[in-house]
């Protein structure tokens, strides 16, 4: 207004003009003192006066400006006079008074938040959340909401069905800017049943049908948070499916802008529940006229909604937008094509055609796009489509960029046998070895390792050149550390070589660029918020502590939880399957076996299983994946073997309970602590700890260590879904700040009614830890007899029907061996780990017994124990059971759940066996360890 | 909440700047300058985040304004907000022009205090500012005490949008059924897509505080009321239902002004309110299905040899022969390297506009069942360029006086309780308009 000139030093002459009567002219006076006070506070004092006068004024609109401007004058000094006047206008008998001073408090939090809490303002600001004017209402709600977000822990807006039921009466009645804040505070509502979910639920779906549409995105907030606690086969939960459908589409007919805002919301919810759009992919089709970013966003939407159902109108539309001028949508449109082909098997063929007909146009960039797709689509489908290498071939002049270079120059060595002339069209690329960037040199290294191995006669000579140019004229260490490798490798072990670089490679499989789940549960609770447009928590945008409380979607709490357990599974099953995620280029480690071009990354990138073997190779993971073959490079795989000692090392280790325990049958065994979240990977935050089970609850027995030089606070705990939905049961609680090198030991109460997700291997469970510094994610494995419940005693006569129906086919055999003990040993030590003997028999000299248990969701497991007195060797009979429990759990949950329980059950079921083996001696966690050998798991017949 | 609101020219000199918030410095000004107006390339997100400050933007011919905040706000708000700004601008002074907005700098400024509280949006119907927020300048004085407590508490009120004591000699209203019908069609007839966007705009001269309610041929309302009557009814007379079901359409979605009780539409689906005085929207909504397509459109393009395109576009209208559609425009785009072109139609004008790319046949009127055809020779430039043309969709826009959804508008009552007029005193006009949204056929 100043054409930027500072005019702070008319001051005094404007705060003569303060006591107008013309109310325009008071505003402007007033929009002075906003802007310059703090450049002159003594002055400013002089205005002190005038506003006490002024929130006295008959005029309401007076009284109102006087307590909206106070408080956006940030001085210090005047701040407490301004206390007394707020009071009163707290209180004033005006509603336009009240829901001014209802903001000015916030005002006044963020200048001191101190004299605020002294001062008793939050009390009266809570109190006026039942005022009667509903913008009153509206606006205390959003004041406290943003002071709340400033002080996570404290318990300002204690929601509670009391005040929830006001809010949503006040919704009714409020402006649409109102009723955004009041959503956006009942969002962070967690009901204590799913029926006071459904209620609220009931009452906000109306909001769907309003005109503004940060109303209905809040509105779908609320919903898809608290439609996580409803039940999948209620009536209702379907309707409430249904009626977000129409809104969502209609938000995309609102101007370009909030199209944009609504289409990434829409990106998140359809990642999240994707049944709620499948039939409106229509709607997302790209129109001539829309504005770029609202092309990309409605791109990404239509891949993520392709199905075999839709995929040819997907693919008609792709190959229209394949021609349009923008390079990125073209770009982004050819890429599409390649995943439609990748995540639906049916329209593979198609898309291959339709990518060589883009090829024949010969745009440069659009030729270069295909060819990286096709790289992918090679990958999916081996030897289907290897039949377009000529075509591509034709190309290879063309290519500038060095992904589709990289693309191309891994096509040319993965299929080297097929290409007469691999050698001259590789050997055209090293000629500028030194002008390209990593991702091809690294490639073309391994492309021509490839060629060599193929065709080893005619290119000797080749290899060499490749090889000395990466190991002598590299700057690049993983350059010169990959050309080490393979050269070593040759030269030492060929054959070894062959096996190493031309192993096979898993498939690549589903879905593309899915948001981590953790994360995704995230962005859900900031639906309509910056967060969800970003795509990043808000810690990653926000300065300092605020927005930075971690929101998580509320576990799903059944009233009635009988009949809860069993549908939890497939709840999670059909979400639960970890997508197989092609990651961006550029990740150098994995690269080594050429992996890079999209192996299958499940799980959390973070993964740091404590079992693991911690001596770390000089080349880092690269020879540690060498050496274990192809099959270590991928985490999952990689967990197998470790995790599996893990529940061996648990087994044994049970044989501590046992010894220590034989006294106190109630309590199962507890495994000793172990470090779960080293201090090095969590900047100076220790975690260890251990699960335990006791009269059938099961706790977490956490230690935290500080050992980093400063103070930590804050401590929050959260799981991600696990198979069998374990879930803090309280917050975590850590009373005082931890300081450095200090430690807490806390227990944390689990429970078992969170979300279901089949993990892998099955008893992982992946535990993300906040403090003031940072968020921590690691992945533990626990035992599973944590989960045998109590009442795991099968009747007699039903144990023997269920053991007669189940097909020999669904069993599991072992050997334990070296267990001195006999069978009424056996079986008391097996009841302190809630494995029950249900019968015993003596047959032949031997000594049968029948046990049972029963996990925490319901499914039974049962075994036989066949011991001869003389040998100490047991056999173990795990046959599948076919229990009803378990037979709804099969068809939601699929074929995988069941295979993969049961030898681990067995496993675990062994290793409470093989402590037997021990007697009451006290073996100490070396000997246990090394030991290990000493016992084998033998499964005969595994659950096909 | 927003931290502070600036308002630039096209040139990104700031013309109004507002903080609300102390953590935004005076550099955020700059920022979004150098960032964003001043940009090389094109900005690619109307949501920008610089050194942790997030910018929303929207653009009004040529004058920016952005909105600025370094928290997590809830996105949806903040661009609605700045939509609403927009209107409320428009609403005092017209236009939103770099003129129009120096010479209301005072009214903005006081404006931009009263719709925005720390961050926060308040009360922003344009109706209940105009109470207290006017060009001439109110005197506090002037004001009875009556008055300002009417201001404050319809400011604040539930039925925010409009005041009491309204009084008109004649009680009359306007009902627009306006719609936009939205089509892709494939070169072969296809249709890829249909949609109909409409809006039912009221405009009001009603004494009091009247009650309203508005009644359409609803599919759901439909079928309510006849299974009601239809189990009476149908026992003496079975062949009744057929009658009304043709009448009704399915209305995907709808949305209402915030006047419109929406816990009643949710439960019984009726639409009743208190309107505001004047225009408004009271509704918007969403068909997809039974669409009446006004006009069919088809191409025929056929390339002889590299430098010639002969190109044949025939139109069929496809509603009562009684009615008239008007504003007739079809564009035909044509190939960048366009020397010449050579027209020949029937029925309008016909014109090649070099600097569109294209050429646009226009009809002032046609009848009903119609047919009329456009054929052009296009003679091209050889090039070396290798891109291919992209062939844009032949676009097309009409006026017709009908509702292309089919909808119907069925009643609208008045009950005004405590002033003696009744329904039947109110004079009501409904008027249907259908008009073309981006009606595309690809050729």
């Amino acid at each position: 207004m100043t054409v930027g000139k500072d005019v702070s030093a008319l001051f005094p002459d404007v705060v003569n003009c303060m006591q107008t009567d013309n109310l325009e002219l008071k505003k402007l006076v007033y929009l002075y003192l906003m802007n310059y006070a703090k450049s002159q506070p003594d002055m400013a004092i002089m205005a002190v006066n005038t506003f006490v006068k002024d929130c006295e004024d008959p005029n309401p609109l007076i009284r109102a400006l006087a307590v909206r401007t106070m408080g956006c004058i940030r001085v210090d000094k005047i701040t407490e006079y301004l206390c007394e006047p707020l009071r009163k206008c707290l209180k004033d008998e005006d509603p336009y008074v009240r829901k001014t001073a209802a903001v000015c408090v916030a005002k006044l939090h963020d200048i001191n938040a101190q004299l605020v809490e002294d001062q008793g303002f939050l009390d009266t600001l809570k109190d006026l959340i039942s005022d009667s004017n509903p913008m009153v209402v509206a606006n205390a709600v959003a004041a406290l909401s943003e002071i709340a977000e400033s002080h996570p822990s404290s318990n300002l807006l204690d929601l509670n069905p009391q005040s929830i039921n006001k809010l949503l009466t006040a919704l009714n009645e409020c402006t649409e800017w109102g009723q955004i804040f009041i959503l956006d505070c009942l969002a962070n509502y967690t009901p204590k049943d799913d029926r006071e979910a459904q209620s609220i639920c009931e009452r906000v779906t109306p909001r769907l049908s309003h005109a503004n549409s940060a109303v209905v995105l809040s509105a779908v907030k609320v919903l898809m948070k608290f439609m996580e606690m409803l039940s999948k086969d209620l009536d209702y939960y379907g309707t409430l499916l249904k009626k977000l459908a129409p809104p969502l589409v209609t938000l995309l007919s609102a101007e370009p802008e909030l199209q944009y805002v609504a289409l990434r919301n829409i990106n998140l919810i359809v990642q999240k529940r994707p049944e709620i759009l499948k039939h409106e992919m229509k709607v997302f089709f790209v129109k001539y006229n829309d504005p770029i970013y609202v092309k990309l966003e409605k791109l990404d939407i239509m891949i993520r909604l392709a199905s075999q159902a839709n995929i040819a109108q997907v693919l008609a539309e792709l190959k229209e937008y394949a021609t349009e001028v923008d390079v990125d949508f073209v770009r982004k449109a050819v890429r599409a094509i390649g995943r439609c082909a990748i995540k639906v098997e049916q329209s593979a063929e198609r898309c291959v055609s339709t990518l060589l007909d883009l090829i024949q146009t010969k745009v440069n960039y659009v030729v270069q796009e295909a060819i990286v797709v096709i790289k992918d689509i090679f990958r999916k489908y081996p030897n289907k489509y290897e039949s377009v290498i000529a075509t591509l071939c034709e190309n290879l002049d063309s290519l500038d960029e060095p992904e589709a270079r990289a693309a191309m120059i891994w096509i040319v060595g993965e299929y080297a046998e097929r290409i007469d002339n691999a050698d001259e069209l590789l050997e055209s690329f090293l000629e500028g070895f030194h002008d390209e960037s990593t991702q091809v040199q690294l490639q073309l290294l391994t492309a021509i390792v490839k060629l060599f191995l193929k065709k080893p006669t005619e290119t000797q000579e080749l290899v060499q050149q490749v090889l000395s140019l990466a190991t002598q004229d590299s700057d690049n260490p993983d350059l010169r550390d990959r050309g080490y490798i393979y050269w070593r490798l040759l030269s030492t072990d060929p054959v070894a070589a062959k096996e190493v670089v031309l192993a096979e490679k898993p498939l690549i499989s589903e879905e593309t660029d899915l948001i981590e789940p953790t994360l995704l549960d995230e962005l859900i609770c900031y639906i309509g918020t910056l967060a969800s447009v970003y795509h990043k928590p808000p810690s990653a945008f926000v300065e300092g502590g605020r927005g930075v409380v971690h929101k998580s979607l509320p576990p799903r709490t059944a009233s009635s939880e009988s009949t809860e357990s069993p549908e939890t599974a497939p709840a999670g099953a059909p979400s639960g399957e970890q997508p197989d995620v092609i990651p961006t280029q550029g990740d150098l480690l994995g690269d080594l076996l050429n992996l890079d071009l999209g192996p299958p990354v499940s799980g959390p990138p973070l993964a740091t299983t404590s079992v693991q073997m911690g001596a770390v190779d000089l080349l880092g993971g690269g020879l540690d994946s060498l050496i274990g073959g192809p099959n270590f490079v991928a985490p999952p795989a990689a967990a197998v073997p470790a995790n599996l000692g893990a529940s061996m090392g648990s087994g044994l280790s049970d044989l501590f309970d046992l010894t220590s325990g034989v006294g106190t049958l109630s309590g199962s065994y507890v495994v000793p602590k172990a470090v779960w979240l080293p201090a090095m990977k969590a900047k100076g935050l220790e975690i260890s700890g251990t699960f335990t089970r006791q009269v059938g609850s099961i706790s977490m027995d956490l230690q935290l260590t500080n050992k980093a030089l400063q103070v930590m606070t804050d401590f929050a705990i959260q799981f991600n879904r696990n198979s069998f939905g374990l879930a803090p049961a309280a917050p975590l609680q850590v009373h005082a700040p931890l300081s450095p090198n200090q430690t807490v030991e806390i227990s944390l109460p689990l429970n078992t009614v969170g979300s279901v997700m089949k993990m892998e291997p099955l008893n992982n469970l992946q535990v993300a830890v906040k403090n003031n510094i940072d968020v921590f994610y690691f992945s533990t494995l626990y035992p599973l007899h944590i989960l045998f419940v109590e009442d795991g005693k099968m009747d007699r006569q039903m144990f023997l029907a269920t053991w007669k129906d189940i097909p020999n086919e669904n069993e599991a055999q072992f050997q334990i061996r070296d267990c001195p003990l006999n069978a009424e040993a056996v079986s008391s030590r097996l009841q302190g780990s809630n494995i029950f003997t249900v019968a015993k028999r003596n047959v032949e000299a031997q000594d049968m017994l029948y046990q049972s248990l029963k996990l925490t969701n319901g499914i039974w497991v049962l075994a036989e124990l066949r011991i001869q007195p003389g040998n100490p060797s047991f056999t173990v009979r795990l046959p599948a059971p076919a229990l009803p429990a378990l037979g709804c759990l099969l068809p939601c949950a699929g074929q995988p759940l069941l295979p993969s329980l049961l030898p681990r059950a067995g496993v675990s079921l062994m290793g409470a066996l093989a402590q037997l083996g021990w007697g009451p001696s006290e073996p100490d966690v070396n000997e246990h360890q090394n030991s290990e050998p000493s016992f084998q798991l033998s499964p005969i017949r595994l659950p096909r | 909440m927003i931290g502070g609101l600036f308002i630039y020219n096209h040139k990104g000199e700031v013309l109004i700047s507002r903080v609300y918030r102390d953590d935004i410095g005076r550099n955020a000004v700059d920022a979004f300058r150098v960032n964003v107006i001043h940009a090389r390339q094109q900005v690619r997100s109307p949501v920008t985040n610089i050194a942790r400050t997030s910018f929303f933007h929207v653009k009004r011919s040529n004058i920016w304004l952005a909105a600025v905040t370094k928290q997590n706000v809830n996105a949806a708000m903040v661009f609605e907000f700045l939509y609403k700004m927009c209107d409320v601008m428009a609403a005092y002074f017209g236009k939103i022009s770099e003129e129009n907005i120096k010479n209301n700098f005072v009214l903005i400024y006081e404006l931009l205090d009263e719709i925005l509280d720390f961050g926060y949006p308040q009360n922003s119907e344009t109706g209940a500012l105009k109470t207290f927020i006017t060009q001439q300048g109110i005197k506090s004085q002037h004001q009875t005490k009556e008055e300002q407590s009417q201001i404050t508490s319809q400011v604040t009120g539930q039925i925010g949008w409009r005041r009491e004591g309204i009084k008109y000699r004649r009680n009359e209203l306007f009902l627009d059924v306006l719609e936009s019908v939205n089509l892709l069609m494939s070169p072969q007839g296809q249709v890829l897509s249909a949609h109909v966007s409409g809006r039912v705009v009221m405009k009001s001269y009603l004494s009091g505080m009247p009650e309203c309610k508005f009644g359409m041929n609803d599919k759901i309302v439909i079928e309510k009321q006849g299974k009601g009557t239809a189990d009476e009814t149908s026992k003496r007379r079975p062949s009744a239902p057929a009658h009304s079901g043709k009448q009704s359409i399915a209305i995907d979605d709808c949305t209402f002004h915030q006047c419109v009780r929406l816990s009643k539409f949710d439960s019984e689906r009726s639409i009743s309110f208190i309107p505001p005085d004047g225009e408004f929207e009271l509704m918007r909504y969403r068909t997809t299905k039974d669409i009446i397509l006004p006009f069919r459109v088809i191409p025929l393009v056929r390339e002889v040899g590299r430098t010639k395109l002969e190109v044949k576009v025939v139109i069929k209208s496809n509603f009562k022969p009684s009615l008239l559609a008007q504003k007739i425009e079809v564009r035909i785009p044509t190939p960048l390297n366009t020397s010449g072109v050579q027209v020949i139609c029937m029925k309008g004008k016909a014109k090649y506009k070099a600097s569109e790319n294209a050429i646009v046949w226009k009809i002032k009127r046609m009848a009903g069942m119609k047919e009329s055809q456009i054929s052009a020779e296009i003679e091209l430039l050889p090039t070396n360029d290798k891109k291919k043309w992209a062939r844009p969709p032949i676009s097309m826009n009409f006026e017709v006086p009908f509702a292309p959804s089919g909808l119907k508008v069925r009643y609208l009552k008045v009950f005004e309780p405590k002033l003696n007029y009744s329904d039947h005193d109110v004079i009501k006009w409904v008027r249907y308009i259908g008009r073309s949204g981006i009606y595309e056929t690809r050729c």
